[in-house]
């Protein structure tokens, strides 16, 4: 019995440690897109800085942003411009990232239209026959509601989630490569850093260029290619002085191997 | 006797403290049960109480940007994903138990044991990985897209197999041997022991094995998200490609604010709903007949 009184004291001991730590914390959170590239990114930011913790939690964009707002996090992450409801916040564009469609290395298409790639995500062109391709069966693949690559290509297409009949939906980028890999009718969308890493690993899948530009990392950097959006960090007012340090570090020079190590395209300066 | 009496004594002590542990820890597991499911209706609060649990039932579909969250095709793809995985796998459990138990080789019996033991220890996200690669390219073949309700009852089966098998045969080996011997001196054949005498008194048993393999098959989140396609829709033929009320959690939650949150958290809660009655089911299963009781 006379151990509860020691417990007792030891735990009030690890529970007022914290405050006792000399340690500086920041907090990231957001998109599950830029949080390893972030991760990286912190993980040098504390050998430059001994005694700064960088912790980084993901829950997608919009997560990002409004923990941003409220001040639940110092830095926000988005992978996605902000909107203009959005306007009371800074955003920091550390990368670039890019949205390919891919299909199977066997599937003989090597182009469609934006035009025929909305039919085919609204169910008006079920057989690739209709684009040029085999006698097969179309299987489109969708992205679960809420994430970031999901908007920005509804936003391109103009299309409403409601008006696409898909057949897989998938949670990440992984799962909707393995899922055309897998399937030859298949068509999907995902990141072009981590397609285009898997296409050069021999994963049978093929990046389609759009509107004449090649879905590559070259193009994403140079702002050609239509389907790409910006990496952001986003804060409320002026960040404090080590989200401001940072802030500075992630968009140097110093993180560009990183950005790269991530199949992410670093800024162009 | 003064030693006996000292004795007791201290066992007394012994067992009171033991009983003030294990009496706390298990009010800690019961109470930790309970805050699970405070903790599911306080967040699924906001819908409940404004939509009204009808529009669960009632309303277009799953739209989480326009507020329409339907969760019955979602519950028909759960149910039908389960009862189709104890479908395939209770015949075939059930079956491997007796082959066990009665047929079986003396030196091949433990070996069969481990191999079934080590069957239910993978990790789900394994027969995922193996479903996505192997499993849904082989029947997108035949009838794409492949990733559908048949490739979830067939991970689902091969994942709740050694459950059923395992507990049918602890079921069997605690059927009386006087029973057994009784059968065998009358001068049935094996085949009319096994069916006659085994099968029919080891029946609750394995029916409580089967009732907590069902609710492992409703809880399975990774390996069904992966090979079921994830499309909202009642399912009408094993070809569909559908989503479980635990996919749908999974793939949505990271992003989810508001309304749509507190409807995930709803999601939850039917299925806490559907597993209590399961498990409610078990325990009378096992309270009405006590020699189909299995031990392991």
């Amino acid at each position: 019995m006379k151990t509860i009184p020691l417990i007792c004291v030891a735990l009030g001991v690890l529970m007022m440690s914290p405050v006792f730590a000399e340690s500086q914390k920041l907090v990231l959170t957001g998109s599950s897109t830029v949080a390893p590239l972030a991760l990286e990114i912190g993980k040098r930011f504390e050998q430059h800085h001994p005694g700064v913790r960088v912790d980084v939690q993901t829950g997608g964009s919009t997560r990002g942003v409004n923990d941003a707002r409220i001040g639940l996090a110092d830095i926000g992450m988005a992978s996605r411009a902000l909107k203009p409801d959005e306007s009371d916040l800074t955003s920091y564009r550390i990368a670039m990232d890019g949205i390919g469609i891919i299909l199977h290395r066997d599937n003989p298409v090597h182009e469609l239209s934006d035009e025929q790639i909305r039919a085919i995500y609204t169910g008006q062109i079920t057989n690739w026959k209709s684009v040029g391709g085999n006698d097969q069966k179309i299987t489109v693949v969708n992205k679960a509601a809420g994430h970031s690559t999901l908007e920005l290509f509804l936003y391109h297409f103009k299309l409403n989630n409601r008006e696409v009949r898909p057949h897989v939906i998938i949670g990440d980028n992984q799962q909707g490569i393995k899922t055309v890999a897998g399937n030859v009718g298949a068509i999907g969308y995902v990141s072009i850093g981590t397609a285009e890493y898997e296409q050069t690993y021999g994963t049978p899948i093929r990046l389609l260029g759009m509107n004449g530009v090649a879905a590559t990392v070259d193009t994403v950097r140079a702002g050609h290619f239509p389907l790409s959006r910006p990496l952001n960090l986003v804060s409320k007012g002026a960040p404090n002085l080590l989200a401001q340090q940072f802030i500075s570090f992630a968009q140097s020079q110093a993180v560009d191997d990183l950005v790269k190590a991530q199949y992410f395209v670093p800024l162009a300066r | 006797m003064i030693w006996s009496r000292h004795n007791t004594s201290f066992l007394s002590r012994a067992d009171s403290a033991l009983t003030q542990v294990t009496g706390s820890t298990a009010l800690v597991v019961a109470v930790l049960l309970g805050l699970v499911l405070l903790l599911l209706i306080k967040e699924s609060g906001s819908v409940l109480s404004d939509g009204g649990w009808t529009s669960f039932f009632v309303s277009d579909g799953w739209y989480p940007q326009s507020d329409e969250y339907n969760l019955l095709p979602m519950l028909w793809a759960t149910l039908a994903a389960s009862l189709g995985a104890v479908l395939i796998a209770l015949p075939l459990g059930v079956m491997s138990a007796v082959f066990s138990r009665f047929y079986a080789r003396a030196w091949m019996v433990n070996p069969l044991r481990r191999i079934m033991v080590l069957l239910a220890g993978i990790p789900s996200v394994v027969y995922g990985l193996w479903g996505l690669t192997v499993l849904v390219p082989l029947l997108g073949a035949w009838m794409p897209p492949g990733s559908s309700l048949l490739s979830a009852i067939l991970i689902l089966a091969l994942m709740i197999l050694p459950t059923v098998s395992l507990t049918s045969e602890a079921a069997l080996s605690a059927v009386s041997p006087a029973s057994l011997q009784g059968a065998a001196a009358l001068g049935l054949s094996r085949k009319g022991v096994v069916l006659g005498v085994a099968l029919p008194e080891a029946r609750a048993g394995i029916l409580t094995g089967a009732l907590l393999a069902t609710m492992r098959a409703l809880g399975e989140t990774m390996a069904v998200l992966m090979v079921a396609g994830n499309v909202v829709q009642t399912p009408g033929s094993l070809f569909d490609s559908v989503r479980v009320l635990t996919a749908n959690i999974a793939l949505e939650m990271p992003y989810a604010t508001g309304d749509h949150r507190a409807a995930l958290f709803a999601t939850g809660l039917l299925l806490m709903m559907i597993v209590t009655l399961l498990a409610w089911l078990a325990g009378r299963q096992q309270g009405g007949d006590g020699r189909g009781h299995a031990h392991e």
